[in-house]
């Protein structure tokens, strides 16, 4: 037998004594017989609004606790606008993006040297880069989170290893709550889902020294999120 | 007394001592309690939400064998090669053999427990590889040369001043003792180990079944980096890890947030299913999943403790425990300290030797009321000495016991003793604390309340009416 028959075997031989249900010792609920639903989630984690503007506020409420600056665009024309000033700001000298319906428009509107992760590329080349721009696949009201996957967002690095990472989204990508991203995954890429999924909240961060915030610890030292 | 019960009684009372330890930890904890209780608030039902979270594991637990099987299958399709590890030495020879496969001259790494626990860093450092913590709190203590304090903050014990010390005597780069400073000088070191790096080690919070995907939670993005920029990524997780659906983790991410770090949910949350699928430009060309056993089969097989095997690893039982809050987490000189280390350590690496971890408990039940995941931790402390205790009966706890039961058993041994005690304890000022006193273990440190006065019975004889 190979390791994993025998470790396989040895868990077969473990579980053929059942184990107390969970939340047993506290004499509360019975285990039921299926696993949480969605709804179940629902009713248990924090509440989320159920119109658009409630749902743009908490996100936006969310991001600015977590020191991410968030945008909502009048439309997707100010888009250009928003861009140019942020890159005048941090007098950026080049980009790096991937190919999308968002993000071609603002590539070719910034006009400055653009570097696409959806080709081969080089690391040292994007590391060199003041911002990445990436879209995403969708926009988390509970808890002010981006949602990017490798096909969404122009691969693994884009989004983490450039100083400043800049979200385009569409309004109609703001969802709700957890499980309807975690549901949104499900419909959009089901069978073949991408090697990389990633809800990134907030800039990058640590608190391992006194557990003291300091912003930029590896990743990106700022995120903005542009809603058009 | 085994040598490590011996050891951890020094340095428990050492640490116990040392109030300038105790206070930065009161410090660091009581921040994190605020957090913690203001993330808690938001949810809806926060206990639903651990029954909900104990109900999942339970599952993933009680099922085990399939749901490793589908999440291996699920890997294995998109091209991850899966490794099986009995032995923790066996975990770290498969790792050292890929290393060695790639002629790796630098390897990354994000913090991992179960890298700590099979000493995966010694190993990788003999066979001649360098090997870089990437993790902040994980990178100073490796710069220290210390085991992590804490399995989640692994840096909680030192102040600025102490990191700014070990910066300046190992980078030879220290500005001031400003936390953004010091973060900068590592972030500038790491950044140049990620893109020289040939491998990237990575550890997992969850392992889903149903997609063959693993979850990495983390607040700095190392474990992104670490997962991005190699060219080969190797994943080490124990069995335990795993979760039935995809949406699972929709719950357990915010619950291990919340009590892991006082944040609704992590700064990245990522799951990985293979390594560089077709049409992708990044990411590794090969993908390594190890899965270890070290005997986590063995605590699968006691059902009674079987949900130890629930842990999400959060640290909530390390943070609200009044022990590990005096005696520190290099104490317990063990991978995982506190309650949780108290329940599984003798499980893992011998009852008689470790016993001491269920001991060091007061049975006030924080932990239990701190698990997300319902972990009966303190009935589990309280099982490990009855296990202690009946499979190595201690003859001085047998005399004691038949020299207490006929006094407990009968009315005038009883009334001679306490009547007895009354009046000795007018002369136990002259001995109190002393080597003399037979209260010694007790009284060197504590006070010893006065037998009333008046026992029930007589109160009860007087005040009938």
């Amino acid at each position: 037998m190979n390791e994993r028959e025998q470790i396989l075997a040895r868990i077969r031989e473990a579980l053929t004594v059942p184990a107390p249900v969970p939340g047993s010792h506290d004499g509360r609920a019975p285990r039921r017989d299926a696993l949480p639903t969605s709804a179940d989630q629902r009713r248990v984690l924090p509440a989320v609004g159920d119109s658009f503007d409630a749902r743009v506020s908490q996100f936006a409420r969310n991001a600015a606790d977590l020191r991410a600056e968030f945008k909502l665009l009048a439309n997707p024309s100010n888009l250009a606008a928003e861009l140019k000033r942020l890159a005048a700001a941090e007098q950026w000298d080049r980009v790096a993006s991937h190919r999308g319906a968002l993000t071609d428009p603002a590539c070719a509107a910034l006009g400055l040297p653009v570097l696409l992760t959806d080709e081969p590329y080089d690391k040292t080349e994007l590391e060199r880069c003041p911002a990445g721009l990436s879209a995403c696949d969708a926009l988390v009201a509970q808890t002010g989170s981006v949602l990017v996957t490798t096909r969404s967002a122009g691969g693994r690095a884009l989004s983490v290893l450039p100083p400043h990472h800049v979200v385009l989204a569409r309004r109609d990508q703001l969802v709700a709550d957890l499980p309807e991203a975690f549901a949104l995954l499900r419909s959009k890429y089901g069978a073949d889902y991408p090697s990389m999924i990633s809800l990134i909240t907030g800039p990058s961060r640590t608190g391992d020294i006194e557990r003291i915030l300091v912003l930029g610890a590896h990743g990106p030292r700022q995120l903005t999120i542009l809603c058009c | 007394m085994s040598a490590s019960a011996s050891q951890f009684k020094r340095d428990a009372v050492r640490l116990t001592a040392d109030l300038r330890h105790r206070s930065l930890i009161q410090t660091a904890l009581g921040n994190y309690e605020i957090k913690r209780d203001e993330k808690k608030a938001l949810f809806q039902d926060y206990n639903g939400a651990r029954q909900l979270a104990a109900e999942i594991k339970w599952e993933a637990i009680n099922r085990l064998d399939r749901h490793l099987e589908q999440f291996v299958r699920g890997l294995e399709a998109r091209g991850t090669k899966v490794h099986w590890a009995t032995t923790a030495r066996q975990a770290c020879d498969i790792i050292v053999g890929i290393a060695r496969s790639k002629a790796a001259r630098s390897i990354v790494k994000s913090k991992a427990m179960t890298a700590e626990e099979i000493h995966l860093n010694p190993a990788l450092e003999h066979a001649g590889f360098e090997v870089v913590e990437s993790d902040l709190g994980e990178f100073i203590v490796q710069l220290r040369d210390e085991p992590p304090y804490h399995i989640v903050f692994p840096a909680m014990h030192l102040t600025r001043g102490e990191i700014q010390r070990t910066f300046k005597d190992k980078l030879h780069d220290a500005p001031s003792d400003n936390p953004e400073a010091l973060t900068l000088v590592a972030r500038r070191v790491l950044r140049q180990k990620y893109v020289q790096a040939d491998i990237g080690i990575t550890g997992a919070n969850f392992a889903v079944a149903e997609t063959g995907m693993i979850s990495v939670t983390e607040n700095e993005g190392n474990a992104r980096l670490t997962a991005a920029l190699p060219k080969t990524m190797i994943t080490l997780l124990g069995i335990e890890k795993i979760v039935p659906r995809l949406d699972d983790l929709a719950l357990l991410l915010p619950m291990l947030a919340t009590v892991g770090a006082g944040q609704l949910i992590s700064g990245y949350n990522t799951l990985y299913g293979g390594p560089r699928q077709p049409g992708e430009t990044d990411g590794p060309d090969e993908f390594h999943v190890v899965l270890l056993d070290n005997n986590r089969t063995a605590l699968l097989a006691n059902a009674e403790q079987r949900d130890a095997l629930h842990c999400i690893r959060c640290g909530s039982c390390l943070n609200v425990c009044p022990i590990y809050r005096h005696i520190g987490g290099h104490t317990y000189a063990t991978t995982y300290p506190g309650p949780i280390g108290g329940v599984i350590t003798p499980n893992l690496r011998g009852l008689q030797d470790w016993k001491h971890l269920s001991y060091s408990s007061s049975l006030c039940g924080a932990c239990t009321e701190a698990c997300p995941v319902k972990i009966d931790l303190a009935h589990h402390l309280l099982q490990n000495r009855r296990n202690a205790s009946r499979r190595k009966p201690s003859w001085w706890q047998k005399i004691a016991f038949k020299l207490f039961a006929p006094v407990a058993n009968g009315r005038i041994p009883w009334m001679l003793v306490t009547k007895g005690g009354r009046f000795g304890q007018r002369f136990h000022g002259l001995i109190k604390g002393t080597r003399i006193d037979p209260a010694y273990c007790w009284t060197r440190t504590r006070d010893v309340p006065r037998i009333a006065k008046q026992s029930f019975k007589e109160w009860w004889r007087e005040n009938r009416k």
